[in-house]
């Protein structure tokens, strides 16, 4: 048996024997947060360019599937994190916080690209200016579109958020 | 099909003297003006008598403040012929105060959604047409987005704030 990683949270598992380990202990937060973190099954809601840079990343090459984030729901009812890459237009923002609402507690909202953190360079009459208007968001990654490297680092930066979230995400 | 040989300028000119004017082939293309009550009999005439298959493009111009354009709008067909590997250009002059054309729809079908954005895009109506509803933007939408005097960035969200 190799090395054993103690959920984040927890105490060190010093001069620990593994051989013989049956057991360990942690906290009920702790644990939820680490399972919940490393599960992220996705809806992607892809509606321009930056959905061939979510391809990029979700393929082989860079792999989300080491990070618990490689199976993509095409239902909002059994994903945890909605993906949103790619412009949001006004016509299309109904039908955004319809698959928002659609999907069950707890729920994370990543802001994919710039257009949905700021509606980028498409200050004009048809482009939301930021989907954090219409719906929560917990993660942005921006860029035009944000290399593979930048999605897995916030892909990241959420998983320590649910991490640390634990219980409290359904609430949140 | 008439005389194939002959400039499509030429039969236009020959067959519609007062419809027609500006008729001229520069730059490679052939350009050309249509009256607006005449673009439904002009261009039946193209289709089924010249052989103008293909509808490339029908699109409109607003011409608001240049001082050399009597009327706002004008709409652009861009035709093709397959038979004649020929394209001619025609253009409607469109008042702002009276921006309704005939529709094209039932000569190419193609015309349908064109016309709709036109419609949307610019506030130009099209007699006869089977359902000229907005096409890009969403009905509560007020206004013409590409008209000139739309604020480029006046936003209408159906949902959310403005901003």
């Amino acid at each position: 048996m190799g090395q054993v990683t103690a959920p984040q949270g927890t105490a060190p598992m010093t001069g620990v024997n593994v051989d013989k380990l049956d057991f360990m202990t942690t906290t009920l937060d702790a644990a939820i947060g680490w399972s919940r973190k490393f599960s992220i099954f996705q809806y992607p809601f892809i509606t321009a360019c930056c959905g061939m840079e979510y391809m990029a990343t979700a393929c082989s090459h860079y792999d989300v599937d080491r990070f618990g984030a490689g199976f993509p729901r095409f239902s909002p009812r059994q994903a945890d994190v909605l993906f949103v890459v790619g412009t949001i237009s006004h016509k299309m923002a109904p039908v955004l916080k319809e698959v928002y609402d659609q999907m069950c507690d707890p729920k994370w909202v990543v802001a994919f690209g710039v257009c949905t953190c700021t509606g980028g360079f498409y200050d004009n009459y048809a482009t939301v200016q930021g989907i954090d208007t219409i719906i929560p968001v917990d993660i942005y990654i921006p860029g035009c579109p944000p290399r593979p490297e930048n999605v897995l680092d916030g892909l990241m930066k959420l998983q320590d958020k649910i991490q640390k979230q634990g219980l409290r995400a359904e609430h949140d | 099909m008439t005389n194939a040989a002959a400039s499509i300028l030429e039969q236009l000119a020959a067959k519609f003297p007062s419809e027609t004017s500006e008729l001229k082939a520069e730059r490679g293309q052939q350009w050309g003006y249509v009256a607006k009550g005449a673009v439904k009999k002009v261009l039946t005439y193209l289709k089924n008598d010249c052989d103008f298959n293909i509808l490339m493009d029908l699109t409109c111009v607003d011409y608001l403040h240049w001082e050399e354009k009597a009327e706002r709008f004008e709409v652009v067909y861009n035709i093709y012929s397959m038979s004649r590997n020929e394209r001619i250009i025609l253009r409607a002059k469109v008042a702002e105060d009276d921006a309704v054309v005939e529709s094209a729809a039932s000569i190419w079908p193609g015309a349908n959604w064109f016309e709709r954005e036109v419609w949307d895009m610019f506030g130009v109506r099209f007699t006869g047409h089977p359902n000229l509803k907005r096409l890009i933007m969403y009905e509560e939408f007020q206004g013409h987005a590409l008209r000139k005097d739309y604020p480029y960035s006046k936003r209408q969200p159906l949902i959310g704030p403005k901003n």
